[in-house]
């Protein structure tokens, strides 16, 4: 059986950008799976993400090939790339307030596509977007209101149900919490979860919350700089990190379990799109660089006996020690 | 606020900007230099008792505040006098110009709406040389008074290629057309050049905004996303502009009308200045700011119709 989502060798180039804005990401979500993808602002994650979908920035070109069912994305034409993001997969973004017109009513925003594109009957439209709103938690009387009435709370989860209204297989969420308070984030988490079980569809969730990844994914994937820096199973990832930006994420997160008062910060600054990079775009943030780092890309390797894991670092296996003991206080 | 009670506000508010409206109007025509007895004379030496007879005709020797009021209650009962210099009623000599001067400016604004909106969408949406050569075109227009483009117009297409004529209003309404067509594009180029980069602008500006992404990323069809979400938000932008731009056609009418002898109320209110025909000044201003002031109410009625975050009563978001 094919992934749900196949990324292959996705490099991304902008003008004016001295090294691609995503050197070579491979990535894959199977069905019905919960993948995250963790990095800070900058390294790439809302790019690729994007690019599932075709929604690049204008000017970007792309190497290699984004599968999802086996079609490649980049490559379609306009009429599949329309059945695609109508049917196939479909984008929860970070700040619904911004994500909906202001001036159409709930019930357009959820129906359009469906009517537009599918030639689906309004009246069946109508009755698939009540039924999504009612697994959002959402009453029928919404499709006849304006985003302005609503809290932000209740237009993520207009948003989770237009998601789901072309029966997607894949779902991409792109921060889909950062502008919510904390109890509301917690609901929608929760309830992207339910959904994905429930409707059977994979999904890509893209953070920068550590703690966010480890609850909802099955695979973590970090991004640094446009490139992964490591992927494995949440569990094995976090307990025993393997690649130096792993751990100096996980000891700058804060956590319940284990207070350690002050939060480490990671020294220094990501490197700018405007420098090129030789070598592990890491090298100038890492307290274990040496003269290879700096000189010589480190590939993707398996992890010792542990074949679902890959990590790019030149010194992964000296410091695994040293790295899980940094990270782990339980 | 009810529909009702913003609407019996309005239109105290509208009243009593008439009356203040028509105090400046009529306290401007006396304090201006110059007494309608001598045009009326034409020149010729007049007798005292002459000058006596038109003076006491159109009480011209009575105090400031006994004309006015004089006047007020005439224009309250819809009368508003006789012309001194045609000597016929003023709401006659109006009705008889008044058709010349709607259908120009209509087709003005019928041009100024579907050029400029077009002009707008092409060059947000296509870009590139498209783009440069719409902004280059509507910055001359916007830079072009609408007497200078009522010479140009009347040189090229009435006196060198004599497809339309140079004066003149004709009888009939094909001939009116006719005859209105190069006044009406004199009239609109300055506001179809405004219009278009008003609404390309405001389109470039909501194409940048997340929603349309998001409508995109949905599979809608990109006809569908600029109509739908991009076009669709700029309309409450375009409506405020619409209150302008019936303003500015009716102020600019007069230079138009002037200028190709078209005899409606503009050319009317510019030779009635000439003459210090006040009764004919009066009523045409008081008109003008009256139509205005009924424009930008129809405009406050329909903001909230476009945009849900307007209610009645209220400018901007109330979100």
């Amino acid at each position: 059986m094919t992934n749900t989502l196949e990324i292959d060798g996705l490099r991304l180039h902008l003008p004016g950008a001295a090294r691609p804005v995503l050197a070579g990401i491979d990535l894959t979500v199977g069905a019905r799976e919960t993948v995250a993808l963790v990095g800070e602002s900058g390294s790439g994650k809302s790019l690729t993400s994007r690019s599932v979908l075709r929604l690049l920035p204008p000017g970007a070109t792309t190497e290699g090939r984004v599968a999802v069912q086996g079609q490649d994305v980049l490559t379609m034409d306009a009429k599949q790339l329309r059945q695609l993001r109508t049917h196939t997969a479909a984008m929860i973004f970070q700040d619904p307030r911004a994500a909906i017109n202001p001036l159409r009513r709930i019930g357009d925003f959820l129906t359009e596509s469906l009517r537009l594109n599918a030639d689906t009957p309004a009246q069946q439209a109508d009755e698939r977007a009540v039924r999504m709103l009612d697994a959002v938690g959402l009453g029928e009387r919404v499709l006849r209101q304006y985003p302005g009435q609503l809290s932000g709370g209740m237009l993520q989860r207009v948003m989770i149900a237009s998601a789901l209204m072309g029966d997607p297989a894949l779902i991409l969420a792109d921060e889909p919490t950062t502008a919510l308070d904390v109890t509301t984030q917690a609901e929608v988490v929760g309830l992207l979860d339910d959904l994905r079980e429930r409707f059977g569809t994979g999904l890509l969730f893209v953070t920068h919350d550590l703690g966010l990844a480890a609850a909802i994914s099955d695979r973590v994937y970090v991004m640094y700089a446009g490139r992964i820096a490591e992927t494995g199973p949440a569990e094995a990832l976090f307990d025993r990190p393997r690649h130096p930006y792993t751990a100096a994420l996980l000891r700058s997160t804060p956590r319940l379990d284990a207070p350690q008062g002050r939060l480490a910060a990671i020294k220094g600054q990501p490197p700018s799109l405007k420098e090129e990079l030789t070598g592990c775009p890491f090298a100038a943030r890492c307290p274990f660089a040496t003269q290879a780092c700096a000189e010589e890309l480190p590939p993707h390797r398996p992890v010792p006996g542990e074949p679902d894991r890959l990590v790019a670092c030149h010194h992964s296996d000296q410091l695994a020690d040293q790295l899980a003991g940094s990270a782990a206080h339980d | 606020m009810t529909f009702l009670r913003f609407t019996l506000r309005r239109l105290a508010e509208m009243a009593a900007t008439l009356l203040a409206a028509s105090f400046l109007i009529f306290g401007a025509m006396y304090l201006a230099p110059g007494n309608p007895a001598s045009f009326l004379l034409s020149g010729r030496s007049a007798s005292p008792e002459a000058l006596k007879a038109i003076n006491d005709q159109y009480h011209l020797n009575d105090p400031f505040w006994e004309q006015y009021l004089r006047w007020l209650g005439q224009v309250l009962h819809g009368d508003f006098g006789r012309s001194i210099e045609y000597r016929t009623p003023v709401n006659t000599l109006l009705a008889a110009r008044l058709p010349s001067t709607l259908l120009l400016v209509a087709m003005a604004l019928v041009l100024v709406v579907v050029l400029g909106l077009a002009l707008g969408w092409i060059g947000a949406v296509r870009g590139g040389a498209t783009d440069s050569t719409i902004l280059v075109g509507t910055t001359f227009a916007v830079g072009t008074p609408s007497f200078v483009a009522a010479v140009l117009l009347q040189g090229l297409f009435s006196v060198k290629l004599g497809w339309f004529p140079s004066s003149g209003s004709g009888a009939g309404l094909g001939s009116m057309l006719w005859h209105l067509t190069l006044p009406a594009l004199a009239l609109a180029l300055y506001l179809i050049g405004m219009l278009a980069r008003v609404t390309r602008s405001a389109m470039l500006e909501v194409m940048g905004h997340e929603h349309v992404t998001v409508t995109r990323s949905r599979g809608v069809p990109e006809r569908a996303v600029i109509r739908r979400h991009v076009f669709r938000n700029t309309l409450g932008t375009v409506l405020t502009m619409g209150g302008l731009i019936v303003s500015t056609l009716l102020i600019c009418t007069v230079l138009v009308e002037t200028a190709f002898s078209v005899n409606g109320i503009g050319q009317l209110l510019d030779l009635s200045t000439t003459t210090k025909d006040f009764p004919v000044v009066q009523a045409i201003s008081l008109i003008i700011v009256g139509i205005f002031m009924l424009v930008n109410f129809v405009v406050d009625l329909l903001l909230p119709l476009v945009d849900p975050r307007v209610s009645l009563g209220t400018r901007g978001a109330s979100a």
